[in-house]
C-alpha cells in the first residue's frame, strides 16, 4: 500500500500549483481553473483520509464538495459572460471599478 | 518499490506537469485541456483508495461536464488569449512563486519528520469482497442517504440558486 502522506504531499503540491494559478494569471477564466484543481486537491485529500480511517464520511464530502463546484462553475462562467460583454475582455486587470 | 509505488509515482508526475502546464499555457484551451487530463489522473488515485463511485463522478462531471462547460465558454468569448501582458502588481508572481514553493518545502519537511505515525500506509483489505464494498455505489448512497440526508437536500436548493443565478446572470438586457 502507498502511504497516506504521498497522496498528502501530492495534493499539497497540486494546491500550492492552483493557487499560484489565482495569483499570477490575468486571463479570468484560467483563474478559474485553477480554483477547480484546487477543489480537487482538496478533494484528494479527503478521499486518501477516508481510506486512512475506513470512514465513507469522507467520500460524501467530496461528493459535496462536487456538487459546490458545479454550482459555482455555473454561476462564475456566467458572471465572465456578463463581464465579457460589458468589457469585451475578461483580464482582471480592466475589472478596476465598481461601476459597471 | 512495488509495482503500485511506481505506478504513484509515474501518475503524480503526470498530475503534476498537467497540473504545471495549465498553468504556463498561453492558450485557455490548452489549459482546459491540460486540466482535463489532471481531473482524470486524480480519478486514477481515487481508484487506488478504494473510491470508484467518487472516481467515476469525477470523470463524468468534473472531467466531463464541468470543462465541457469551460471549453464551451472560452470558444463562445473567443478569449483564448488576452491581448496584452499585465503591467499591474509586477511584483505578484516572483512573490507568489516564492511563496508556494516555501508552502511545498514545509509540507514536505513535515512529512520527511512524521515518521511511521498515523500517517503511514492503511492496512490492506481483507478480502475482495471487503475492498468492492468500501466505497462501492451502495455503501456511499447508505451514509449519503442515512447520516447526510439534510446536507444532500440543501445542496438541491444549492443547485437551484445556482441555475436561476445564471440564467439571470447571462440574460439579455435589452429585451427588457
Amino acid at each position: 500500500m502507498i502511504p497516506t502522506s504521498y497522496y498528502l504531499a501530492l495534493s499539497a503540491v497540486l494546491f500550492a500549483i492552483g493557487v499560484t494559478g489565482v495569483l499570477t494569471r490575468r486571463n479570468a477564466i484560467i483563474v478559474f481553473m485553477s480554483v477547480e484543481l484546487m477543489l480537487n486537491s482538496a478533494n484528494l485529500t479527503f478521499v486518501a483520509f477516508a481510506r486512512q480511517f475506513m470512514d465513507l464520511s469522507g467520500q460524501v464530502f467530496v461528493f459535496f464538495v462536487m456538487v459546490v463546484a458545479a454550482a459555482e462553475v455555473a454561476v462564475g462562467l456566467a458572471l465572465i459572460v456578463a463581464i465579457f460583454r460589458s468589457k469585451q475582455s475578461i483580464s482582471l486587470d480592466e475589472l478596476n471599478q465598481l461601476k459597471g | 518499490m512495488t509495482i503500485e509505488l511506481v505506478l504513484f509515482f509515474l501518475l503524480a508526475v503526470v498530475a503534476i506537469g498537467a497540473a504545471v502546464g495549465m498553468l504556463l499555457s498561453k492558450n485557455a484551451v490548452h489549459s482546459a485541456l491540460f486540466l482535463v487530463l489532471n481531473f482524470a489522473t486524480v480519478a486514477f488515485f481515487f481508484l487506488f483508495l478504494g473510491a470508484p463511485f467518487i472516481a467515476m463522478v469525477q470523470v463524468t462531471v468534473y472531467a466531463g461536464a464541468i470543462m465541457v462547460l469551460f471549453l464551451f465558454v472560452i470558444m463562445l468569448l473567443g478569449a483564448e488569449q488576452l491581448r496584452q501582458p499585465s503591467t499591474v502588481l509586477p511584483w505578484q508572481p516572483p512573490l507568489t512563486v516564492f511563496l508556494a514553493v516555501v508552502f511545498v518545502g514545509a509540507a514536505w519537511l513535515y512529512f520527511a519528520n512524521a515518521g511511521p505515525g498515523s500517517l503511514a500506509a492503511p492496512p490492506p483489505f481483507a478480502t475482495a469482497e471487503a475492498a468492492g464494498a468500501f466505497g462501492s455505489p451502495q455503501a456511499v448512497g447508505q451514509t449519503l442517504f442515512q447520516t447526510y440526508v439534510l446536507p444532500f437536500e440543501i445542496t438541491s436548493f444549492l443547485l437551484l440558486i445556482g441555475m436561476i443565478g445564471a440564467v439571470v446572470l447571462t440574460r439579455d438586457d435589452k429585451k427588457r
